[in-house]
């Protein structure tokens, strides 16, 4: 009987064999990860990427621009990924802590714009038409009011804005860790807050610009602001459950769900994709990736697929990304030279 | 007892007949009746929520199994693959060749609706990666007239199945009303069918904006080189193990410790494998990303303690006269153990590992943190070893990232996938089942 205590040794052994094989061997394939708001487009592409060329479909995985970056700032090396997908541009801190670990030389890439869409349920009550300071004075956390800062004592939209209808506020935000959420922050709650002049009023009562700005963008804890961490499809399923509840989306997304979500005007514009890359519509980012210079040409078809992300037949106005919803980039053949002379941000004196 | 209930029952009992029962007697019957009920009642409810799970799951998952194709003769010319191929994005062109194609075809059969090629393109979904590997499959096919069934975009797909109807559809660049009069002309005519979806079930995740070619065939293949991984590691360590900690450990402070967090491990939530996972095979072993091997390692620790547990309850299970007997005839303590003792207690350990492995099959949460859940659309593997390194995906994280799109014909695939993982699961737990009834020995 001495052939079953040796099976467990055999399987043991066999594991080494193959972690030890597995050290040895190339990644053959690009590894991205980053932004649920871009992972939509880096999906179409990796696929097109995997029918059109004879490299190996890169795999993309979601988790937020933070989250990504984060992951993108490891370290060089094959276990490391090598594209960090972002809905917003790297923060000083980020390439700090990249530098920090040896991720020197970075490459950003914008692929084109992205509208962010205040829609609500298509039967819901007619939640149609905001202005940024609608948002700030329904999610303030405190609003200086009579010289002093009050918890923010509006509970329906008609509070913040009579034209609105009267239906409790309830708001499904993204998360901290999403890109979406700064540009929420900058593009609504600070605009919003400048309008209606409490930024003014704050710093009348003595705050520092700073202190005022973070009260700007302070998002009430009270119930009628919920912060989304996971993707669009929980803010939807949220809405869905919630007749009267307003959510932020990317254009793409409401795109392809307008047989559930009706999108509101913000400043009385209508987001479409023309008033998106026209500029017209106030709400709208562009969109990155990152790629770590050190790994191109180490990793197989890195070089080529981040040529082929920002090449005019995909990323164009008539490509695939733009059928999709993305607002395509008007200086795309810039984007196009920085990749090809493999510009990094220290060179372009960021 | 006290004097009182002896001499009060026997005055109860006087006089009375044991045909008419008295008040207390009713009590208990009454209370086992209520018991039984309650008993009915909790397996009714069970059944009733069960049976709705299976109703919505299917009502919900079916659809994913079948697709509309539309069958087309088509043919492409050497000129055309020539240009086609020294382009960028060579799909792109393989699409409009056959756009154009239908588009006169469809003229040529005369029907009285107004189409140009925007509406074919709006109505056939992205067909240019399945028209590019077939012609690359067998470069023979340019220039021959050959038939291609290819299917219709998801929004077409919806509105044959019932789920896009023309209520709900608005206007937009990816279909409108007017595209919706073709195709009900073309169903008219019979060159829409609804075919099996064979795609679905051997098929690769695809970009978002093409569900129409989306499939769990990729994923079904990682899920079984991570069972096998954890299989062929836990199996083996784990009965080791329990034989070890059961028949042949001495009792003391420190296995008592061992036993303690043995039961700690097997409640430890998974994503902390999963995090263990990433730190320890990743960042310090240096194995791939996304792999199947390491998505195996990490639901090793998860199922071991799981296997470790029953297989020591089937051991203890054996009856100590056994293995008495066994050492009574002169057996080593190793051969009573592996002549008597295993051999009885191997269906416990089967159906046990069986249940863990099943478990292991459907956990998302620990794959998140080692790159297995996102968008990995690679190949079948070439091989064995590739099959463990390539990256891959499982059966639960692909219908996790379905659930997660944007296109709602996603979410059906979504639904489909659960139809597969659990026909997966079912069939495991009937092995288990099966094993246990063949082999099973009562004293």
């Amino acid at each position: 009987m001495a052939s079953r205590p040796t099976l467990p040794a055999l399987a043991l052994a066999l594991t080494m064999l193959s972690a030890t094989g597995a050290v040895a061997q190339t990644r053959d394939n690009v590894q991205v990860a980053g932004s649920s708001t871009v992972l939509p487009y880096a999906s179409i592409v990796a696929e097109a990427f995997g029918e059109n060329t004879d490299f190996p479909t890169p795999v993309v995985e979601s988790g937020g621009s933070s989250a990504g970056l984060a992951r993108f700032c490891e370290g060089v090396g094959e276990n490391t990924i090598d594209i960090a997908n972002a809905s917003r541009a790297i923060r000083e801190g980020e390439i700090a802590a990249c530098a920090a670990n040896g991720v020197t030389e970075i490459i950003e890439v914008r692929i084109g714009y992205d509208g962010i869409v205040f829609a609500s349920r298509v039967d819901g009550p007619d939640i149609d038409a905001f202005e940024p300071a609608d948002w700030y004075l329904a999610l303030a956390e405190r609003l200086p009011l009579n010289g002093t800062m009050l918890a923010n004592p509006n509970r329906t939209w008609a509070d913040a804005n009579p034209d609105l209808p009267d239906v409790e506020i309830a708001a499904y935000i993204p998360g901290t860790k999403h890109g979406t959420r700064e540009v929420f922050e900058e593009q609504v709650l600070l605009a919003g807050c400048e309008d209606v002049g409490a930024l003014q009023a704050m710093l009348d009562m003595g705050l520092s610009e700073d202190e005022a700005e973070d009260a700007c963008v302070s998002v009430r804890t009270d119930g009628s602001a919920v912060d989304i961490d996971g993707d669009y499809t929980e803010t939807l399923a949220r809405i869905e459950s919630n007749p009267q509840g307003v959510g932020v989306f990317g254009l793409s997304f409401y795109e392809n769900n307008t047989s559930t979500l009706k999108a509101a005007t913000m400043g009385g514009v209508e987001p479409t994709a023309q008033t998106i890359a026209s500029g017209e519509y106030p709400v709208s980012r562009p969109l990155f990736f990152y790629v770590k210079k050190a790994h191109l040409g180490v990793i197989p078809g890195l070089k080529e697929f981040t040529s082929f992300f920002v090449a005019d037949p995909l990323a164009g106005p008539k490509g695939p990304l733009a059928n999709y919803g993305l607002v395509s980039d008007p200086e795309l053949a810039e984007t196009q030279a920085k990749v090809e002379n493999e510009i990094t941000l220290s060179q372009e004196g960021l | 007892m006290t004097d009182a209930s002896t001499n009060s029952a026997p005055a109860a009992r006087k006089g009375a007949s044991l045909h008419r029962t008295d008040p207390r007697t009713r009590r208990r019957n009454g209370a086992e009746r209520r018991f039984r009920l309650y008993g009915a009642a909790a397996i009714s409810m069970g059944l009733l929520f069960l049976c709705v799970l299976a109703v919505s799951i299917i009502r919900s998952g079916a659809p994913a199994f079948t697709h509309a194709v539309v069958e087309v003769e088509f043919t492409l010319s050497e000129a055309q693959f020539e240009e086609a191929e020294s382009q960028l994005l060579k799909t792109a062109v393989y699409e409009r060749y056959f756009n154009a194609a239908l588009t006169a075809q469809l003229r040529d059969a005369g029907f009285d609706v107004a189409f140009d090629e925007n509406t074919i393109r709006r109505i056939i979904g992205k067909t240019g990666g399945t028209i590019r590997s077939y012609y690359r499959a067998d470069p023979d096919r340019v220039g021959e007239s050959v038939t291609l069934d290819l299917p219709v975009s998801s929004r077409v797909n919806g509105y044959i199945k019932g789920r896009v109807t023309r209520e709900n559809l608005l206007d937009s660049r990816f279909l409108t009303q007017a595209d919706l009069d073709l195709v009900d002309a073309m169903r008219d005519r019979g060159l829409i069918e609804t075919k099996f979806n064979w795609g679905f079930l051997t098929g690769k995740d695809s970009g978002v904006d093409n569900p129409g070619g989306a499939g769990i065939g990729a994923s079904v293949v990682g899920s079984f080189f991570m069972m096998l991984v954890v299989l062929v590691l836990s199996l083996p360590i784990g009965v080791a193990a329990s034989i070890y900690l059961e028949e042949f450990a001495p009792r003391n402070w420190f296995t008592d410790m061992i036993e303690v967090n043995i039961s700690n491990l097997a409640a430890v939530p998974s994503i902390v494998f999963g995090i263990l996972g990433l730190a320890v095979f990743i960042q310090f072993m240096h194995l791939p990303q996304s792999a199947p091997l390491v998505g195996g390692l990490v639901l090793t620790l998860m199922t071991l303690p799981t296997i470790i547990i029953s297989t020591r309850a089937s051991l203890k299970a054996v009856p100590p006269s056994i293995r008495d007997a066994a050492l009574g005839v002169g057996a080593s303590k190793m051969q009573s153990v592996f002549h008597h003792v295993l051999p009885l207690a191997m269906p416990g350990i089967l159906t046990g590992t069986i249940i863990g492995l099943a478990q292991a099959l459907g956990e998302t949460a620990p794959l998140l943190l080692i790159g297995m859940v996102g968008f990995v659309a690679r190949q079948y593997p070439d091989g064995v070893v590739d099959g463990f390194l390539d990256p891959n995906s499982a059966m639960p994280a692909q219908i996790y990232t379905w659930a997660s799109r944007a296109d709602p014909a996603f979410y059906e695939k979504a639904w489909g996938g659960i139809i597969v993982l659990l026909v997966f699961l079912l069939a495991m737990n009937i092995v288990a089942i099966i094993l246990r009834r063949r082999f099973e020995r009562r004293w």
